[in-house]
This record gives C-alpha cells, structure tokens and sequence, in this order.
C-alpha cells in the first residue's frame, strides 16, 4: 500500500446542498427543527443529550476520527457537537449555511455504523442523533443530490437506480437464458405463488451486476429450492430514503416490499449480498411500519450459505484457492451477528483465510455505508481519505482476494483499493462459490 | 366471475390429467394453474431449447412454440393466458390465440372482477402504455407505474411520466413530472408522486395516492387533490355506488381513515391499510396496529380485542356482510381469524378465506408439513394432498369444489362439506 | 461565631431538608419525565427491552476492562471506576455521616475505618484532577468541553476536597464543615439537573442498547 500524497481536502460543491439552502428561511429552519426535535424525538433523545459527560471515549471507534488524524471534530461526539449540539446550544436559531454543513457531517461524515454504540460506557447511539440531524435536513430539502435523486428513484420506481419494470423482469429472464448454457433446465421461476423462498436484491444487480443474479440462479437450482423471484415492484429491499431521513418513504418501500412476498406466499425471504436492504428490511423499515420484527423471516445471503452448506444441499468441488480476506460489513455483523456465519462459509470454501483486525462487531466500517456512497462523486476523495485505517488494516492481510458480502462495502473498498494502491480484488461470497460448487451436471 | 351455479357439482370424482405422464413428454414442466371450475389444469412446458408451450390436460395449446412464455394465469371466466414471445415480440395469449398487437415487453396483466377484460403494461420502443383486450393506449409515455384496471372492465389507468427527467435532476423532479392516465389521458395536474390508484364503479372518477412535494401527502380524485394533506395516505377505495373517496391517513402521528379529506375514524392506529367495503356498503373494515407490534382488524374504527404479532392479511367480507375473516400470522405460523376470533390450529401458509354463499361457513386452503388441505370453521380436514386450490362452495353451500394432485394426479372433486367437517 | 452558627443551622437544618427534597424529587420527576416521553412518543422501546441482555451489557460495562474500550484506555478504566466507586460508597459509609443519621433518626449501619475514608477520599479528589487534566490535555476531550464540564468537576470534588481539609483542620475548620456541607448540598442538588443526571439514565440508556445488540442485532455491545 501507498501512502498518496496529495491529502488535501477538496472544495465540494454539492448543487443539492446549495439550491436547497437558498431556499431555506429562518423561519421554515427554526420551525422545522422545533417540528422534528419537539414533535419527533423522545426519551432517547433527551437521555443521550442529557447523558453524554463529553468523556471522549466515544473517539476510537470512528474510522473517519482515526483516518483524519485523530481530528475531534470527527469523533462520533464532536460531529453531535457540531450539529445537534450546536442546534441546542443556539435553541434552533441557526442559519442556512449551518444547515448545509450539518447535512455534510451528517450524511457524508457519519456512516451510522454504530461502532460508537459498542464504545460508549452508556451505550449513546450517535448514529440515530445522526439521523435526526438527516431527518431535520430533508424536511428542510437539503441533503446532498445524489442520495436524494437516489430517494427520488425510489419513490417514482421503487427500486433505487431508476430501472423501469420491463427492464427488471427482462433482465431476469435474460440472466436464466445465460444460465442455462451451465444448467439446461435452470429456472428463475417469477411469480410463483407458495414458494418456499422469496429472493430479493437490490436495484445495482440488475443494473450493474446481473452476473450476481445469474450466480444466484445456478445456487437456488443446484440446491433445489423452491424459489420465486417478483416481477412486480417491491423486488427491490435497497433502502436509501432510510438513509436520507425520509422516513415516510421508507415505509412505504419496506410496504411494497413485504406486501408483495404476502401476495406471493411465501415463508421466507433470502435477501442478496446487501448490508444496508438488510438493516432497513430487518430493522428499521419494519419498525416504521408497526412490525416489532419483519413479518416474514427474512435472512441475509450469509445464512443462506450457511444453510446450504451445513445440510448438504450445496457441495464444494474444490475449494477457492487465491488467499482470502474477510470485510465484515456492519450491517449484518454488528446489525445482525452474521460475522461468524460468515467465517464458517469462508473456511467451507476457501483455502487460505486470513483475518483482518479489527474484525467482526469490532470491524471499521467500509466509509460507503449509511448512504455515504450515494451521496456521489463530490464525496469522494473525501469517502477514500477519511477511511486510511481500513486501508491499512486491508492491506496488512496480504490477501489477494477481498470478500465482502456487500454491495456498499465493495463499493467502499474498491475505492480505497484503488486510490491506495493496493493489489486485491473485492469479490462478493456467491461469486466464489459459483465457482467451486458442485454443479448438478458434475453431481 | 364465471357463474358456478354451470359448473358440474353432480359428479363426485373426476381424474382430469395425469401430471407425472407430462414430465415424460416435455423437457420441464411448470408450476400447475387450474381453471376456476377445476375442470382444467395447464402449465407452461419446455419443448426443446428456447422452445416453450403451454400443456392443457395433457395437450399443448397449439403446434408452434413459443419462444419464451411466463406468467399463465386462468381470469376469473376461466380462460387461460400467459405472457408470450415470439420473434421478439411480446404479447398476450388467451387460449393459445395471441393478441394481434405486439410489444417490446408486456407485463402485469389484470383481470377484471368478471375476467371479461385483461389489461397489461407494455413497453414498444422505450415507451410506455397499457393495453386492454388487446387495445393500446394511443398517447405512450416515457415510464408507467402502479397500473389499475376499473372494477367493470371498462378503464386502465397507470401513473406515467409527463416530462423529460434529466440524470440527476433532483429540482425538477420536487416540480412535478407524474401523474395519473386516465385510460391513456393524463390528468391536467402534475406531481411530485402518484402511487396506487381506484376507480369508482362506473370508471368515471378515478382516486390515487399522491406526494405534493417531499412531505405533503393526500388523494387526487380526477387529478384534484384533497383540500387536506396527511403525514402518508395508502391507497384509496371508493364508497361502493358513490363518487365518496375512503382512505387510509396518517395524521398527528397516527393512521386513521379519512372520506374525502376529512377524518372519518375517530380512533387512530399504529398502522392501518387495506381498508374494504362490506358488500352493502355499509361498514369499513381495515387491518390495524392498534399498538406497536400488534396487528388486527377494525371495523367501523372498532379494533378487535384478539390481536396478533407479525401480520393480518388477505380480509374478506362474507357476502352478507355480517362476517370479515383474514388470515394471521404469529411466529411463522399462520391461522385464521374470523370476527375476531382465531382459530386453534395453525399452518406453515393459509390462503385467502373464502365464505359460503349464506355466510355461514368460512373455509381456506392451508398448507402444513409440504402437505395441503382445507380448514372449515375452525377445523382441519383430515385429508392431506399434495397440492390444493383455493375451495370453492357450491351454490346452496352444501359442497366444497376441491381441486387437488394426488401422486402426481390432479383430480376434480365435489365434496361435502358435512363429510369434510364430520 | 454567631455568623458561622446560623451559617451552620441554615445548611445543616433547612437547606438539608431542601437539598433532599430537590435531590430525590429532582431525580424522581427526571425519571417520570423520561418514561413519560417513552410512553408518549417511543412506546416501541418496551417491545425491545430484554432484561438478559440488559443484564449481558451492564455486567459488562460495570467490570474494569470487561469491555473492549475499557482495555483500550487502562489509565481511564482504573481512574473512572475507583472514582465512581469512592464517590458514592465513602459518602455512604463514613462514620461522620452516619453518626449524623444516627443521631438524627436512630439508625445505623456498618462504617469505613477513618483511615480508608481519608484514603477514598483522596481517590475521588486524584480523579476530579485526572479528569480536568484529560479535558485540558487530550485533544478529542478538550474538544468536546464546554464550560459547564470544568464547573461540573469543580462541583463534585468541592465536598471531597473540603471534607478532607475540615478532618485534618487544615485551614479554618468552622469554615470548611459548613462549606463541605454546603457543597455536597449543592451536588446532590446537581444531580437531577445537569451531566450528573448520567447517574440516573445511564441505567437506562445502557440496558436499552444492550438490549438491541442482544435481542435484535444478536451482536455484543462491549
């Protein structure tokens, strides 16, 4: 790995900060926040308010902090400081350009990863001051403009990147002709009422990487499930209008979502390699909705795997043997205690393991998660910059093969791979067991 | 709705096809659809690479292939379609007969309550419409979502895209671009969303969910919002015979039900969609959350005491409208729950209740163990199949239609429902 | 003298009396006012609260370097926690103290030999100082303080400070009884009010997360 030089931090010019904060008043501000903070946060946001001793034990646990050189303002308590903090310092007489700037720290340098939580002596979740401070900017429209274009697409398609209904199930049927060269008989049955399993994934697979599908595709036939995939909206579990604070949004996704595996009658849903759809479908959109827990039994593909493999259903030929790393993404590690799970499923079907430190609850975050990608190309040096500790932590496997179970996160570290100059490729779990899994023809 | 009082309730057994015997003859064979008077079974069948057909009792519909086919569905008249492909194009096949019009893609085809009328979404070179009996929207539009066909038949409508959407454009996104087609005509307003949509009876008025900007939400009947605006709004319903718009609200931070814009309930809910008319039109029903984690139904704002954790779907109305039944699900484990109460036994999946013609009994396929059968008033048949359909009572409600495979058999069986509950 | 006996009979006689009222009606009305909110606007929380994970994180953040932060900072951990304990347990067990109680109400409980009360008593002092040095020198902390922390350590260390000087009459004894009194009147009066109300809602935050990473998240929180 290399240490680049150039560090500087760059002008970002965000046209949906900027047009969105012309158009503020202080009265919509001073409003808007009285709205949110007295109409909208209860007990735990006065206790964590109220509790916080200001210790600074909070800092450690924060890649960006870490990254920038132990800079304070970047400590889970110093970016409460500078927005929340000063909010109730000023008693919600701020201005315009305050606004833009929480909504930078809050969306861009806050990854809601929780890692704080696990630091902090009474257990303070920075990450939902965070989102109250996202919540707050998108009721005053300003959040950066590609999450929000990003929100937008989801509301218009219910899918995150704009892809229209046609392309989404002609893109499935595309990836089952291709499958079938590698398994004449292979189906991706749609719409198939009383299905065992619902499969979902979010809209970059069709978009970007329908080889994942496809991947997917020749996993569920081997194995033998009894599977359908929707063609109707709702197919998608991504969820960015969770993370622009659009909360009513999200619900409404997380709506569409369950709905449809109610109409397809299934019993349980597999979600693809995505740490955050699997937050919002597992944690928080069902939460928005009324549901104590998702209605359905929803679990993440690292289970999925680790089912196959432990009955039998999926066989390993060889196993994978470029040396391997493991990334735990947040989301299913400290989000859903998948991170030894996904241990068990490496060492099933790879060669040679090598773990990085910190690793599992304790994992640094990838700095794309929490909508942070998403909020586009002003961010990025940025993103890459403010997360040297995982660039180092990568680089010290010496691995040639990062895995990741995640799109966020294989967004996140082909970024830090690439600037760091770091020699290893990301690669997503079904890729490498597509690989070396028994095929039926083989069986 | 095809007349079930035609249907052949005088014979007790009949074997219509032997399913195992059709494996032999295709490549794969399909999940199974059934008519709705059970006289039929039909799947979609591989013949050879890229080469698809559909199977009726053992016959394949016609002598050319398809290149590709999905979604076979009988309409409620019992006739047979399924999405198909032939060089290239797509389109509609209704027993075996394809629609004359053709598409780039087509997709998400709607029956109408009497299956007279089907209607699809298509795409023909980037553009979007819908099509029903084989008639397209003459203006197309540049995307279309949430699709509604009126409950007669005699109307489509769809949210579309009225204006070029630069990459990116978050500003003139918040100014409006969608809004609702009336059977192919767009509605004078723009906005900023337009969701799930209704027709009154006669197809003349026409409600949909809309987003005045980021945050203000209500219904737009005709492309007239609301005067009010919610926190949310789900999908809205019409007064049964009236120009009156019912729907779900979200308004000092608790669903409610609110005609025409204004609150109609006065109790307000955690969570509260799928609101339904009884068949005289004089009660409301909607599954609620009357607190955090609890699901139920309320009927005229009066949740039921009975709730449950995870999920009430799939409500009905019996048709004298004294009765609502919907299936619950606690725990993985679903069971039914009719006028607030629920039932002892639980399954691993139940279906859509279904009442009998006096209202009097209450039955739905259930699924246990991989085996299937019918529950009726609270009680499990003791037969066990490997696959049912949905029962059907006979016209005087003294037999149930059960459709069944049996060792890869698929029989037509009249039963009585005193043999079934015995 | 006469100023010094009124002084006394006000903090030893009414403003005790007051500094009990505000200090347990302070914190029960702290408390209510929380569940209220709870019950008002975050009804959902109790459907979530697990009382073995509560248990699972409280047993691990009250147990010196039971937690990884707390063995990532060892002179932190030692400092906090022998803090902690000296400040709520000397005050308790002081054989001053509860002589006055005795006498007061007629009852009694075990005490700490004097030696060891003197030995805490520096403890707590060592610690007000340890963490003023922390906020002034470490850069994450100094960051984060704002003056309402620097009065806040004043505030807590005053009664140790002039309680240890009064039992080795150091300077004016008079004078130092009625300000020790006087400044643990002030602290207890604190606690509701500001930072120090961590005494009251720490339980409460913590046993909450710990409850979500446990039952929900199926992850540790330490």
């Amino acid at each position: 790995m290399t240490n680049p030089s150039e560090n500087k931090k760059p002008m970002v010019l965000d046209e949906g900060l900027e047009k969105g904060a012309a158009k503020l008043t202080q009265d919509r501000i001073e409003k808007t926040i009285k709205q949110v903070l007295e109409g909208e946060t209860g007990a735990r946001f006065k206790a964590y308010v109220e509790t916080c001793v200001h210790c600074g034990l909070c800092s450690d646990a924060c890649h960006v902090y870490l990254s920038l050189d132990r800079d304070p303002k970047y400590s889970p308590a110093g970016k409460v400081k500078r927005t929340i903090g000063e909010i109730i310092k000023r008693n919600g007489k701020v201005d315009a350009q305050f606004i833009k700037e929480a909504s930078v720290v809050a969306s861009t340098e806050c990854n809601l990863c929780k890692r704080c939580a696990m630091y902090c002596p009474f257990g303070i979740d920075t990450a939902y001051m965070m989102l109250i401070v996202r919540r707050i900017c998108h009721k005053l429209g300003v959040t950066p403009l590609y999450i929000q274009d990003t929100a937008h697409s989801h509301a218009a398609t219910m899918n995150q990147m704009w892809v229209k209904e046609d392309e989404w199930i002609d893109t499935l049927q595309w990836q089952e002709e291709d499958a079938r060269e590698e398994i004449p008989n292979l189906r991706i049955p749609l719409d198939k009422v009383g299905a065992d399993i619902m499969y979902s994934v979010i809209a970059p697979e069709p978009k970007f990487q329908p080889h994942l599908i496809y991947d997917m595709a020749i996993i569920m036939n081997t194995a033998g499930i009894n599977w359908t995939m929707p063609s109707e909206p709702g197919w998608d579990n991504s969820d960015m209008a969770m993370f622009t604070g659009d909360n009513e949004l999200c619900a409404r996704l997380k709506k569409e979502h369950f709905d449809l595996a109610a109409r397809l009658k299934v019993k349980k849903i597999v979600m693809g390699e995505c740490g955050h759809a699997f937050r919002s479908v597992y944690d928080v959109g069902n939460r928005m909705l009324g549901w104590r827990m998702h209605p359905f039994n929803t679990i993440h593909a690292i289970e999925f795997y680790y089912d196959l493999l432990k009955t039998g259903k999926i066989k390993i030929r060889e196993k994978y043997k470029k040396s391997v790393t493991l990334h735990d993404p947040c989301n299913v590690s400290r989000g859903r205690g998948l991170h030894d799970k996904a241990r068990w499923v490496i060492n099933q079907i790879c060669e040679d393991f090598t773990e990085m430190y910190p690793n599992r609850e304790h994992n640094y975050c990838c700095n794309a998660g929490g909508g942070v990608v998403n909020c586009g190309p002003p961010y990025k040096i940025k993103r890459v910059t403010s997360n040297r500790v995982k660039a180092e932590q990568v680089a010290k496997t010496g691995a040639e093969i990062l895995i990741t179970p995640c799109h966020n996160c294989h967004s996140g570290m082909d970024d830090i791979l690439a600037y760091y100059n770091i020699e290893m490729h990301t690669k997503f779990i079904c890729e490498i067991i597509n690989e070396v899994m028994v095929k039926p023809e083989e069986a | 709705m095809a007349d079930s009082a035609n249907w052949d309730w005088g014979t007790g057994e009949k074997l219509i096809s032997d399913l195992d015997e059709w494996k032999s003859s295709f490549n794969w064979v399909e999940e199974p659809y059934v008519s709705p008077d059970g006289e039929q079974i039909a799947s979609i069948v591989n013949v050879d690479e890229a080469e698809f057909n559909v199977c009726v009792n053992g016959e394949v519909w016609r002598e050319d292939i398809y290149d590709k086919a999905w979604h076979l569905r009988y309409t409620p008249d019992g006739r047979l379609t399924a999405l198909v492909n032939e060089n290239d194009e797509w389109t509609v096949a209704v027993d075996g007969e394809s629609w004359e019009n053709t598409f780039d893609y087509a997709w998400n085809p709607i029956f109408s309550k009497d299956g007279g009328t089907i209607a699809v979404s298509f795409q023909k070179d980037g553009e979007y419409g819908m099509a029903r009996n084989d008639a397209p929207w003459e203006e197309l539009f540049a995307n279309l979502n949430c699709p509604e066909l009126s409950p007669d038949g005699t109307k489509t409508a769809a949210t579309v895209q009225i204006e070029d959407l630069g990459s990116a454009d978050i500003f003139k996104f918040q100014d409006g671009v969608f809004t609702a087609a009336d059977d192919g005509t767009p509605w004078d307003s723009k906005f900023v969303n337009v969701w799930w949509k209704s027709f009154n009876h006669d197809g003349s008025k026409l409600a949909a969910e809309i987003r005045l900007n980021l945050y203000d939400y209500t219904i737009a009947v005709n492309g007239e919002p609301w005067a009010k605006t919610f926190a949310s709004v789900w999908k809205p319903i019409f007064r049964p015979g009236t120009d009156s718009v019912v729907a779900p609200v979200k308004a000092a931070g608790k669903w409610t039900i609110a005609e025409d814009g204004n609150i109609i309930w006065d109790k307000g809910f955690v969570q509260l969609w799928q609101q339904m008319f009884s068949p005289d039109g004089k009660k409301i029903a909607a599954i609620v959350a009357p607190s955090f984690g609890r699901w139920t139904v309320a009927v005229d704002g009066i949740a039921w005491s009975a709730t449950i954790g995870d999920m009430i779907t799939e409500m009905v109305f019996s048709p004298d409208s004294s009765k609502v039944a919907a299936i619950a699900l606690e725990d993985e484990k679903w069971t039914l729950i009719v006028n607030g109460s629920l039932w002892q036994d639980t399954y691993d999946m139940a279906y859509q209740p279904v009442f009998s013609p006096d209202s009097q009994m209450v039955a739905a396929k259930v699924e246990k163990n991989k085996k299937f059968t019918f529950a009726i008033n609270g009680k499990t048949w003791n037969q066990k199949f490997d696959y049912v359909w949905d029962p059907v009572f006979s016209p005087d409600g003294k037999n149930i239609l059960a459709r069944t495979v049996e060792d890869g058999k698929y029989y037509r069986r009249v039963i009585p429902v005193n043999e079934m509950i015995g | 003298m006469n100023n010094f006996n009124t002084l006394y009979n006000l903090v030893t006689g009414p403003l005790v009396w007051l500094t009990f009222l505000v200090f347990i009606g302070g914190s029960v009305y702290k408390i209510r006012q929380l569940f209220s909110l709870v019950n008002n606007k975050e009804k959902f929380i109790y459907s979530y609260m697990s009382l073995k994970f509560s248990l699972r994180s409280l047993a691990h953040w009250v147990v010196p370097f039971a937690t990884v932060n707390w063995r990532k900072h060892p002179v932190m951990t030692v400092m906090t926690f022998l803090f902690h304990f000296c400040l709520v347990l000397m005050p308790l067990f002081l054989t001053a103290h509860v002589t006055i109680i005795h006498e007061a109400w007629g009852i009694r409980w075990v005490t700490l030999p004097d030696g060891i009360a003197d030995t805490m008593t520096m403890i707590v002092i060592a610690g007000a100082l340890f963490f003023l040095i922390r906020r002034f020198t470490l850069r994450e902390v100094r960051y984060l303080s704002v003056a309402s922390d620097y009065v806040l350590v004043a505030i807590v260390a005053a009664p140790f400070v002039t309680g240890f000087l009064a039992y080795h009459h150091i300077l004016n004894y008079q004078l130092m009884l009625i300000l020790h009194i006087l400044s643990g009147e002030i602290m207890l009066m604190a606690i509701p009010f500001t930072r120090f109300s961590h005494m009251l809602y720490a339980i409460f935050t913590r046993t909450y997360i710990g409850s979500e990473f446990g039952s929900v998240r199926h992850a540790r929180d330490w």
